[in-house]
């Protein structure tokens, strides 16, 4: 992304979410965005997902330029390249763990089988229960599960953490992690935990809709080492 | 100063708009109905009341063939008499300039001292009759107008075979004829039948009555019941060739007002009542939803101190704003609609004046009924928002459970998609919303249906009577029982082609203490033109000895087949004999007993008992045969088949575009009402699974395809649903209208079903089209980012 910025218009107030921000992201690699409430680090990931188009500069995917992109291609990006977790979840209560990944195989070119996917994250047992059925971590699994299925280049993560006890929150982001490694998403997390930057490639850190800092780990952490 | 709570509410049902107005539409479209049904009613009701009041109109009627004057006395010892008046009236063929077609009319004495004392005419326009003038006359009102006749014009009458100049002096209403109906008719045709009123001394003069009379009327003092003073009345007119005497409840004009009313009581019940019910379901539905989505505010305001009862409050008057603002709407809308209702009405009855009766009475019922809706509506959410523990509601509500729906179970599952899963579990999940909603959108269906099926019903009675019974072009109906001569005279006449002999005789059936007074109609094996046809459409047959009732006449009486019954000829000798029900039929105007002409005419001992005879003429003819019928001395009446079914087919017209349009409009509001609540409650709840599915990357379409397929499927099974309901409901009221008069038969045009259905199926793309718009505004990141 190049030079981007966005600006909400809240009634008579102007909010500057982002301020010209230019980042790049490499195929594979796995970014934690971290700041706190406000910083603009939603925002960033909505136009990194298609959810929404900044103000200004240019996002470019594979040298598609998202700006310039209608309401339908967008759609069709974000069905063929972008797995989303969301803090809450979001799991279709009508269906079953297994119905929530078909929900997605379903309208993908090349998906992973169900069951695979919920194999990955540990739930191959609770394939047939209904989210009322089923923890908070599970399900948050199961959204992991539902977004890599179809295979994607992207997997955007907001807060999945968020809404979890420790130990639930570290089997989610050992699913993560072991999604970004095996399959190869080019993966990036929101959270403003920051003991959660260690299992990253990479760390940006946003204050005030700028980019604060940048660093690189040299070795990622293990999910299970941290503690928070 | 307004309230914050208050505030809040306003807010709320702003938000909620276009959905809340959806809701006040139906209950507007119920209070509509009950204010201009119950308007109608009052007003019909009381005009007649005044009507009958001033004008003195009977309660008991009779006609005889010739009563000498000194039997008169006789009357005022009647049990219950208050007022007798006697007349001479007299049926007879009218003629008018330039008008090719005989015309039926009847002639009614005044008296020599000035008005009636009962059933009095009032005057329209121009004066009375001059009683030194003898050709003088009053006109029927509406048959004026609908010949252009005014004070001054000429009219002829075939009186006694001669055709006589009539100068009219002005034009009346009658109590007797409100609904004024010619012999064989249904619909008054105010081309086609008229009353004359005449000098008594003229008319008696004309018809040999001089010193006589052939029709009395009485009036009972207050309280009085009519059945002794009829039995009475009968005894006494007996030697004087009595026809029976009838209470004024079967006065035809009577009774088809009466009809009228009894049809509009029913039409203020029932309608509204299903309107209403709809609109509190839909209130429920939105109501508990809203609550279900405030749980925290809610929990936060008991936090802060509100009661139980303020916070109900709150969410009834929710209701009450809802149900109150279509009432509003509703008494507006029903007072036009009564105001039109009344003109249609009186188009066809007939009062010097209409009363118009806007009582604050039925405001005050409508705003009730709004009230009761409101609070059925209303409380289940309000008892639910008692209920709710404030801090186990500042935490949000657990998930939704979901099952497996059953049609899965059965081994669906593995045919249907994900979309199409969700769908049929969301209805499963609260069943008896589904079928709230199936019910709603099915009465929707079934008031379409009944609204056009109940004209196919009448087309198909006309159909039948018209094509399959009464076959002739020409009824004619003979001054006295002829013999076989004036029989042949018709069939003498140039351009007839067939003429049969219509033999009858009025006689009373009685069967233990139930009796009536029917006619025995001759019936001719093998006529061509005048049958007898069964349920099934074939021509009964008769035996030699037995008689054929219609089914409504043997249920009257209460006789099967096999039973006896007693039999008493009105007329001749008045013989009386047992004789046997052979068989009943299903016909569908009037009724009658049927009788092999035969044993008919023996039973009377040999007189003449041709009372007329149905004629099929040659159409290029026609003007000829008018002629020489309106020339024939021995013709009191003719009964053109042609001017019927004109008649008959301007009524269905103008009664289509009126009634149906109506119809439609409520149809479809409760159509759009329910379907389009239950689309916006559904967005409501499953807004964040649809914004999921859109980040997931589905289109608007396929999205759009979940929310509307539950739509789909509720309509889909309301079709079906609402067209057996609706041929219910008309079976229902058929069997409800089922009179001695006519009957319809139950039939439906398959057109009707498919109009029905897709009005609703119409309803459903509406508010399809309106959810739509809201569907694809919606904001993923926002419907994400919020806890349920």
């Amino acid at each position: 992304m190049r030079d981007v910025t966005k600006v909400y218009v809240m009634g008579e107030v102007e909010v500057h979410a982002l301020r010209g921000i230019t980042l790049d992201f490499e195929d594979g690699g796995f970014t934690v965005l971290l700041g706190p409430s406000g910083s603009g680090k939603s925002t960033l990931l909505n136009i990194l997902g298609g959810l929404d188009t900044p103000t200004d500069g240019r996002v470019l995917y594979r040298g598609q330029d998202l700006t310039r992109a209608d309401e339908r291609a967008l759609t069709r990006y974000r069905r063929r390249r972008v797995g989303f977790v969301f803090q809450f979840y979001n799991l279709i209560p009508s269906l079953t763990a297994r119905e929530n990944v078909e929900l997605v195989t379903e309208i993908s070119d090349d998906p992973l089988p169900a069951a695979e996917a919920l194999d990955i994250v540990g739930l191959s047992n609770r394939a047939d229960h209904f989210p009322s059925q089923m923890s908070g971590g599970e399900q948050q699994r199961v959204a992991i599960a539902r977004a890599i299925a179809k295979r994607p280049d992207i997997l955007l993560c907001d807060e999945p953490t968020g809404a979890l006890d420790i130990s639930t929150g570290i089997q989610v982001l050992e699913a993560i992690a072991r999604v970004n490694v095996e399959y190869g998403a080019t993966t990036a997390v929101i959270t403003h935990n920051a003991a959660i930057a260690r299992i990253a490639d990479r760390v940006i850190s946003l204050a005030d809709g700028q980019i604060a800092r940048e660093r690189f780990n040299a070795t990622r952490a293990a999910a299970s080492s941290i503690e928070w | 100063m307004i309230r914050a709570l208050d505030r809040k509410l306003l807010r709320d049902l702003w938000r909620v708009r276009s959905m809340a107005l959806s809701i006040s539409a139906v209950v507007a479209a119920g209070i509509a109905l009950l204010v201009a049904a119950l308007t109608c009613f009052d007003s019909l009701e009381t005009t007649r009341d005044r009507y009958y009041a001033r004008t003195r109109f009977g309660d008991v009627f009779a006609t005889a063939k010739r009563v000498p004057w000194w039997v008169a006395a006789d009357f005022a010892t009647l049990p219950g008499a208050d007022r007798v008046d006697t007349r001479v009236v007299a049926g007879v063929t009218l003629d008018i300039e330039g008008v090719v077609e005989p015309i039926n009319g009847r002639l009614i004495s005044l008296p020599d001292s000035g008005r009636p004392l009962l059933n009095q005419p009032e005057l329209q326009r121009g004066r009375w009759p001059d009683r030194e003038r003898a050709e003088e006359a009053l006109v029927s009102e509406r048959f004026a107008e609908g010949h252009g006749l005014e004070p001054g014009d000429e009219i002829f009458a075939i009186i006694n075979g001669r055709r006589q100049r009539l100068a009219i002096t002005g034009t009346a209403l009658s109590p007797e004829y409100v609904y004024s109906l010619g012999g064989g008719d249904l619909i008054p045709d105010p081309t086609r039948f008229g009353i004359l009123w005449l000098t008594r001394e003229h008319l008696a003069t004309a018809y040999d009555m001089e010193g006589g009379f052939n029709d009395i009327s009485l009036s009972l003092a207050e309280d009085a019941a009519p059945e002794p003073a009829i039995a009475e009345l009968d005894r006494l007119l007996e030697p004087w060739g009595g026809l029976g005497a009838i209470p004024r409840a079967q006065q035809t004009s009577h009774w088809y007002l009466q009809n009228e009313l009894t049809g509009l009581r029913g039409m203020a019940l029932l309608l509204p009542t299903i309107f209403l019910g709809i609109a509190a379901f839909l209130l429920n539905v939105v109501l508990r939803r809203l609550v279900s989505v405030q749980r925290e505010q809610i929990a936060m305001l008991k936090a802060l101190g509100y009661s139980n009862l303020r916070l109900g409050v709150h969410y009834i008057q929710w209701a009450l704003a809802v149900s109150v603002l279509g009432g509003a709407v509703g008494i507006g809308i029903g007072a036009l609609l009564s105001g039109a209702m009344l003109d249609l009405y009186m188009d066809y009855f007939r009062f010097p004046e209409l009363v118009s009766r806007w009582s604050g009475s039925h405001i005050a019922g409508a705003l009730f009924a709004c009230g009761a809706a409101a609070a059925l509506g209303a409380a289940s959410a309000v008892r639910s928002v008692a209920r709710l523990p404030p801090a186990e509601a500042m935490r949000p509500a657990p998930p939704d459970t979901f099952r497996v729906s059953i049609l899965e179970r059965l081994g669906l599952r593995r045919w249907l998609s994900q979309p199409a899963r969700m769908v049929l579990r969301n209805l499963s999940r609260r069943p008896l919303r589904a079928a709230m909603s199936v019910v709603g959108i099915a009465f929707s269906v079934s008031i379409m249906v009944l609204a056009s099926a109940s004209i196919d019903s009448f087309e198909e009675l006309m159909e039948v009577q018209f094509n399959v019974v009464q076959r002739q072009d020409v009824t004619v109906t003979f001054v006295e029982p002829e013999g076989r001569a004036a029989f042949f005279e018709l069939a003498a006449l140039p351009g007839v082609l067939e003429v049969e002999p219509q033999a009858g005789v009025s006689a009373r059936l009685r069967n233990g203490n139930r009796s009536r007074q029917v006619g025995i109609q001759g019936l001719v094996e093998g006529a061509r033109l005048q049958r007898v046809v069964g349920a099934d459409y074939r021509p009964v047959r008769l035996e030699r000895e037995g008689l054929v009732l219609s089914r409504k006449l043997a249920d009257v009486l209460d006789l099967e087949p096999g039973d006896t019954v007693r039999v008493e000829a009105l007329q001749g000798t008045r013989p009386e004999r047992d004789m046997v029900v052979s068989a009943t039929v299903d016909d569908l105007m009037g009724v009658s007993a049927y009788l092999d002409p035969e044993t008919l005419r023996r039973f009377l001992g040999d007189t003449a008992i041709v009372g007329g005879a149905a004629l099929g003429i040659d159409a290029a003819e026609r003007e000829a045969v008018y002629a020489a019928l309106k020339a024939m001395p021995v013709v009191a009446g003719v009964a053109l088949q042609h001017a019927m079914l004109e008649n008959f087919e301007t009524f269905v017209a103008e009664n289509m575009s009126n009634t149906m349009v109506i119809n439609l409009f409520f149809a479809i509001v409760i159509a759009f009402g329910v379907i389009y609540s239950t689309a916006r409650i559904s967005l409501s709840e499953r807004s964040r699974e649809l914004a999921s599915m859109r980040v997931m990357g589905f289109t608007r379409r396929e999205i759009a395809v979940v929310l509307f397929g539950e739509l789909g499927v509720l309509t889909l099974a309301a079709i079906p649903v609402g067209l057996g309901l609706g041929y219910a409901m008309l079976a229902g009221m058929l069997a409800a209208y089922e009179t001695e008069l006519f009957r319809m038969p139950l039939v439906t045009d398959p057109a009707t079903f498919v109009w029905a259905a897709m009005t609703v199926v119409l309803a459903m793309g509406l508010s399809a089209l309106f959810v739509r718009r809201q569907l694809d505004g919606l904001d993923l990141v926002e419907v994400l980012k919020t806890r349920e």
